[in-house]
């Protein structure tokens, strides 16, 4: 019974973590979103702006994958 | 992957990635020869025969394996001159190791049966934290104690440096965990995906439609595999141009 309702709080706890990696969705999607708003301005600029893109996108996604890992850690290491 | 005795589907998504010994099944110990080390040493034979063999020849017109080799040289160079300026090029050959052996292990790792020595924190821990170390060794090597201006925003109201400060020197101390686990977490969670799409190909009713989401899975992860070399790359080029310049 004890280790029944630990696996429930462990099943809850992942699943609650997951709902992190839709803040991580939201965040690319704004990054992208916004760069290509600005992209159809000004497509001549837009090349050159590729690489900060990209890290936008790496920075927003790291925290998606921080709440994924600690999903997988629940579900797999405690 | 197949179904069970009872029927259930069986999910094991992360037997993909349990480091085994290469030889015999003892312990892993310090300098036993796994699976991880051998797909390690597979991406840098790769590398050494794209780099070496194929720009062997040093032709006029390139073949195809040499300029492969001449586009991957030129976009990596191309990067770090944009972001470090002039100073930071003689760093370019440990950035264009980070990134070929990155990129290599990632490709390999989408073979079937392969095993993805990037999706371990370990592995990309170790990179990581040596670019951490690099980065500051070398920003106070090159600006003495005015490497410490990188946490003072001379830009920012007086009021507020303090706590930016103390924000810009947590931030500055989770580079090295946020730069690891944004690879090993990508490359885990889609061959995780893969394999759980791999799952449902075992019943019947679903399986044209698990099949079709492999293959589009598979092919996102093509993509992933290469932006996260890129952006692991890129991001050491910030944080080395962090280093030579710190001032903001």
């Amino acid at each position: 019974m004890e280790g029944d309702i630990a696996q429930m709080g462990q099943f809850i706890g992942a699943g609650l973590a997951s709902v992190g990696m839709g803040g991580a969705a939201i965040g690319v999607g704004n990054v992208a979103g916004n760069f290509l708003a600005g992209a159809l301005r000004n497509p001549s600029a837009a090349a050159g702006q590729t690489a900060t893109l990209f890290i936008g996108i790496a920075f927003a996604e790291a925290l998606g994958i921080f709440s994924f890992l600690v999903a997988l850690l629940l579900m797999f290491a405690v | 992957m197949a179904e069970s005795k009872d029927g259930g589907l069986v999910f094991k998504p992360m037997q993909q990635f349990e480091v085994t010994p290469l030889f015999g099944d003892g312990p892993v110990g310090m300098f036993t020869i796994t699976n991880s080390t051998m797909w390690m040493a597979l991406a840098i034979i790769a590398v050494v025969v794209l780099m070496v063999l194929g720009t062997r020849s040093r032709a006029i017109i390139p073949s195809r394996s040499q300029s492969i080799a001449e586009l991957v040289y030129g976009f990596v160079y191309q990067m770090v001159e944009d972001i470090t300026g002039k100073d930071g090029v003689k760093y370019f050959p440990y950035i264009m190791t980070l990134f070929l052996f990155i990129l290599f292990s990632n490709y390999l790792g989408l073979l079937p049966k392969a095993f993805t020595p990037t999706s371990h924190i370990a592995v990309t821990a170790v990179l990581a934290v040596a670019v951490f170390v690099a980065v500051t060794v070398i920003g106070f090597v090159k600006n003495g104690a005015g490497f410490l201006s990188l946490f003072w925003v001379s830009s920012a109201p007086l009021a507020l440096r303090p706590i930016l400060a103390v924000i810009e020197v947590i931030s500055y101390f989770v580079r090295p965990v946020s730069h690891s686990i944004r690879l090993a977490g990508n490359m885990m969670a889609g061959h995780a995906v893969i394999k759980v799409f791999a799952a449902f190909a075992a019943v019947v009713a679903i399986s044209p439609l698990s099949i079709l989401a492999i293959t589009a899975m598979y092919g996102l992860e093509m993509l992933v595999a290469g932006i996260q070399a890129y952006v692991f790359t890129i991001l050491t080029c910030v944080y080395l141009k962090d280093a030579l310049h710190p001032h903001h």
